[in-house]
C-alpha cells in the first residue's frame, strides 16, 4: 500500500510541478526562449509574499491576491524592456540575459535576506489531512494545490483557444511575421504572454512556499530544472502534456524516494533523460521543434 | 593542428581582376606573439619573487581563464551555449581524487582526468547533439546535476561532504604551491594555444562561419556537426583539466562546490564581458573579474551581482564585449586567426579589411 500512497502523493505534487512548468512552456511556445530565471522568480514571489504579509497582515493563503497581479505587471514590463531588447539581438542572447538575471536574483536575495530558509505560515492547514484506509494520507493543502493547478491549466487552455487575446498569442507563436502583417503588435502579445507566465510562476512559488520551505538557492537548484523536465517529459505545445509531464515527474520522484530516500531527485532526472533520448517529442507533444 | 604558425607567411592568391594579397598576420601580431612569450616567461618566474598568496590568487585566475576560454570556444564559435560545463569540472576533480586514492600522483592524474572528461564528453554528446539553444543549455545543467547526485552516492568518494586529496603528504608546502602554480600556468597556456591552433586550422574556418551564422554555414556545405562534436570534446577535456587544477589547488573536493552552477555563471560572465567569439575576450574578462573581486572583497557577493548586471548589459548593447570595442577602435588582433585582404603591392591597410575575423554578431 505504501506504493499506492507514493503514487498518489506523486500525482498531487505533479500538479504543483505542472503549475511551475506552464509559464515556462507558454514562453517557450510563444517566443522560442527558455527563461532561465523562471525558478528564481518563484522564489522571489515567496519573499514578496512574506513582505506583503508583514505589511498588510493578510492571511498567507490570500497573499496571492496581491502577489500574482504584481508579478503579472512585472512580467509585462520586463518583457517590454529587458527581454525584448535581448530578443531583438538573438535567442542565445535572451538565454544569456535570463541566466544573468537568475544569478543576479539569487545573489541579491542572499545579500539582502540571508541563506536561511523561510515558509509561508498557513497555520494548521499545512498538516491537516484525511485518510483513506490505513496507509494513504492525503494533505488538504496538496489536494487544493492540485485542484488549483488543474484549474489554472483549464483556464489557460480556454483562454488560448477561445479568447481574442489567446488567439493572438497562438497566431504570433505560429508565425510572427504573418500575425504582424495582419495587424497584431507582437511585442504587446509577448508582453501578455510574459504577464501570464510570471503570474502563474508567482502562484506556483506561493503554493511551494506553503507546502515546503524555500531559500534563495532553491530556484535554480530544483524549481527551474523540475519545471523544464515537466515540459520536456510532457511534450511541447500542449498544456495537458505539461500536466502529464509534471505528474509523471512527481510519481517517479516519489517512487524513487520509496526505494531510497536520497534518490528522489535523481530518479526524476533520470526519467527526464530517458524520455529525452527515447521519445524526444515527449508524452503528448507534436514533433519536437527544438 | 600540426601546421603551427608557418601559414602566417603571406600567401599569393589571384582573386578576380585585381590581384589581392591575403595574409594572416601583420607586424602587430608579431609583436603580440613576442609579448605573449615574454608574459608567460615572467609569469613562470614569479614563484621565485612573490609570496605564495599572490601565486595562489593567480592559480584561481588561470583556472577561470581556462574555463572561460573553453566556454568561449563552445558558445562563441560552435554556437553551443551550455550552462552545465560544471559537470566536467566536477568529474575532472573526482577523476583526480579516484586516481590519487589509488596511489597516483595528482599531477600525473591531471592529464588522465582531462582525457577521462573527453571520453565522458563523447557519451554526453551522443545524448545532447540533437538539442538546440535553450534545450541544449538546460539539459547540460540537468546532466551536471545528475553527475553530482551520482557522485554523492559513493561513500568511498566522501559522499555529500567531500574528501581531502591524498598524495602530497611528503611534499614541502612551498614546493607544492610552486608546482601547482606552474602546472596551472602550463594548462592555461596549452588551452589557449590549442584554441589558437584550432581556429587557424581548416576547422577554425568552419567554426568562425558557425559563429557568424550557423544556418548559413550549413547551407554552404560546412560540416558543422563534426566540428561541434570536436569542440564539445575539447571543451569537456579543458573543463576537466580545470576541475583537476581546482582539487589540486584546494586539496579537497566537495560535490556541491565542484558541480556548482556558479562555475558556469563565472565562465559565462567573464566571456561575455570580455568579448565572446574572440580569443582575447575571456582573458580580458578574467582579469576584470579578479580586479572587481579583489576590490570589492569586503562587500560579500556584490562583485558577482555587478558582474551579472554588467554581463546582461554587454550581452544586449555591446555583444562583442569589451575586447570587441577595443579591437574595433585600435584595429588590433593579438591572436591572428582571420585573414587580411589587401591589393597586391600595397602596405596592409588597417581599417576594416579583416575577413573571416570580422563577424559583427556575438553568439548566434
Amino acid at each position: 500500500m505504501s506504493w499506492v500512497n507514493a503514487i498518489i502523493q506523486g500525482i498531487l505534487i505533479g500538479g504543483l510541478y505542472a503549475l511551475f512548468a506552464c509559464g515556462l512552456s507558454l514562453l517557450f511556445g510563444v517566443m522560442k526562449v527558455i527563461n532561465l530565471a523562471h525558478g528564481d522568480l518563484a522564489v522571489v514571489a515567496g519573499y514578496v509574499a512574506l513582505g506583503v504579509i508583514a505589511v498588510t497582515h493578510v492571511p498567507a493563503v490570500w497573499s496571492f491576491v496581491l502577489v500574482v497581479p504584481i508579478f503579472a505587471g512585472l512580467g509585462y514590463i520586463m518583457q517590454r524592456t529587458l527581454l525584448q531588447a535581448a530578443l531583438n539581438r538573438s535567442v542565445l542572447t535572451t538565454l544569456l540575459v535570463t541566466f544573468g538575471l537568475s544569478v543576479v536574483i539569487e545573489n541579491g536575495l542572499l545579500q539582502f535576506t540571508s541563506a536561511n530558509s523561510h515558509a509561508l505560515d498557513i497555520g494548521s492547514l499545512v498538516s491537516d489531512s484525511f485518510s483513506i484506509g490505513s496507509q494513504i494520507t492525503i494533505a488538504y493543502l496538496l489536494l487544493v494545490i492540485f485542484v488549483v493547478a488543474v484549474g489554472v491549466l483549464l483556464g489557460l487552455q480556454y483562454f488560448l483557444s477561445s479568447s481574442r487575446q489567446g488567439r493572438l498569442i497562438r497566431a504570433v507563436a505560429d508565425d510572427r511575421e504573418a500575425a504582424q502583417l495582419s495587424g497584431a503588435d507582437y511585442r504587446h502579445v509577448f508582453g501578455i504572454a510574459a504577464a501570464i507566465a510570471f503570474g502563474t510562476v508567482a502562484l506556483a512559488g506561493l503554493a511551494f512556499g506553503m507546502y515546503s520551505s524555500f531559500d534563495p538557492t532553491i530556484g535554480t537548484n530544483q524549481l527551474l530544472l523540475f519545471a523544464f523536465e515537466a515540459v520536456v517529459i510532457g511534450g511541447l505545445g500542449s498544456l495537458w502534456g505539461t500536466l502529464a509531464g509534471g505528474i509523471l515527474l512527481g510519481v517517479v520522484q516519489q517512487i524513487g524516494a520509496q526505494i531510497n530516500a536520497a534518490d528522489q531527485i535523481l530518479a526524476g532526472q533520470l526519467i527526464f533523460l530517458v524520455i529525452l533520448v527515447v521519445m524526444p517529442q515527449g508524452l503528448t507533444g507534436r514533433r519536437a521543434a527544438a | 593542428m600540426s601546421s603551427t604558425g608557418q601559414r602566417a607567411a603571406p600567401a599569393e592568391q589571384a582573386a578576380g581582376p585585381a590581384p589581392v594579397r591575403v595574409t594572416r598576420s601583420r607586424r602587430s601580431s608579431l609583436w603580440a606573439g613576442i609579448g605573449a612569450i615574454v608574459v608567460v616567461v615572467i609569469l613562470g618566474y614569479l614563484p621565485y619573487i612573490v609570496l605564495s598568496g599572490t601565486t595562489d590568487l593567480l592559480v584561481n585566475v588561470f583556472i577561470l581563464m581556462t574555463m572561460a576560454s573553453m566556454w568561449n570556444l563552445l558558445a562563441g564559435y560552435a554556437g553551443l551555449v551550455s550552462v552545465g560545463q560544471q559537470a566536467f569540472i566536477g568529474l575532472g576533480a573526482y577523476f583526480v581524487l579516484i586516481l590519487a586514492n589509488h596511489g597516483t600522483n595528482p599531477f600525473v592524474a591531471l592529464p588522465a582526468a582531462a582525457a577521462g572528461c573527453g571520453v565522458a564528453g563523447l557519451l554526453v554528446w551522443r545524448m545532447v547533439s540533437r538539442l538546440r539553444s535553450g534545450y541544449f543549455a538546460i539539459t547540460m545543467w540537468v546532466i551536471a546535476s545528475i553527475c553530482e547526485l551520482i557522485i554523492v552516492r559513493f561513500p568511498s568518494l566522501g559522499g555529500g561532504t567531500g574528501e581531502p586529496l591524498p598524495g602530497f603528504a611528503s611534499l614541502d608546502p612551498t614546493l607544492l604551491t610552486a608546482y601547482t602554480y606552474w602546472v596551472s600556468l602550463a594548462v592555461t597556456v596549452i588551452v589557449i594555444a590549442s584554441i589558437y591552433l584550432i581556429l587557424r586550422s581548416p576547422l577554425g574556418l568552419v567554426l568562425t562561419a558557425v559563429r557568424d551564422d550557423e544556418t548559413g554555414a550549413r547551407s554552404i556545405g560546412a560540416r558543422v556537426s563534426p566540428a561541434q562534436r570536436f569542440v564539445f570534446l575539447v571543451a569537456a577535456a579543458g573543463c576537466g583539466a580545470a576541475g583537476a587544477l581546482l582539487i589540486i589547488s584546494q586539496l579537497n573536493v566537495a560535490p556541491a562546490a565542484a558541480f556548482s552552477v556558479q562555475w558556469s555563471a563565472e565562465m559565462i560572465f567573464v566571456t561575455i564581458i570580455g568579448g565572446i567569439g574572440t580569443i582575447e575576450g575571456p582573458i580580458l574578462g578574467t582579469i576584470i573579474f579578479f580586479v572587481l573581486q579583489q576590490t570589492l572583497a569586503s562587500y560579500g557577493t556584490w562583485y558577482f551581482i555587478i558582474l551579472g548586471l554588467l554581463a546582461m548589459v554587454v550581452a544586449i548593447w555591446a555583444p562583442r564585449g569589451l575586447w570587441g570595442l577595443i579591437a574595433d577602435r585600435l584595429h588590433i588582433r593579438l591572436f591572428p586567426v582571420g585573414y587580411w585582404l589587401r591589393p597586391a603591392g600595397q602596405a596592409p591597410r588597417p581599417a576594416g579589411l579583416a575577413a573571416g575575423d570580422a563577424g559583427n554578431a556575438g553568439p548566434g
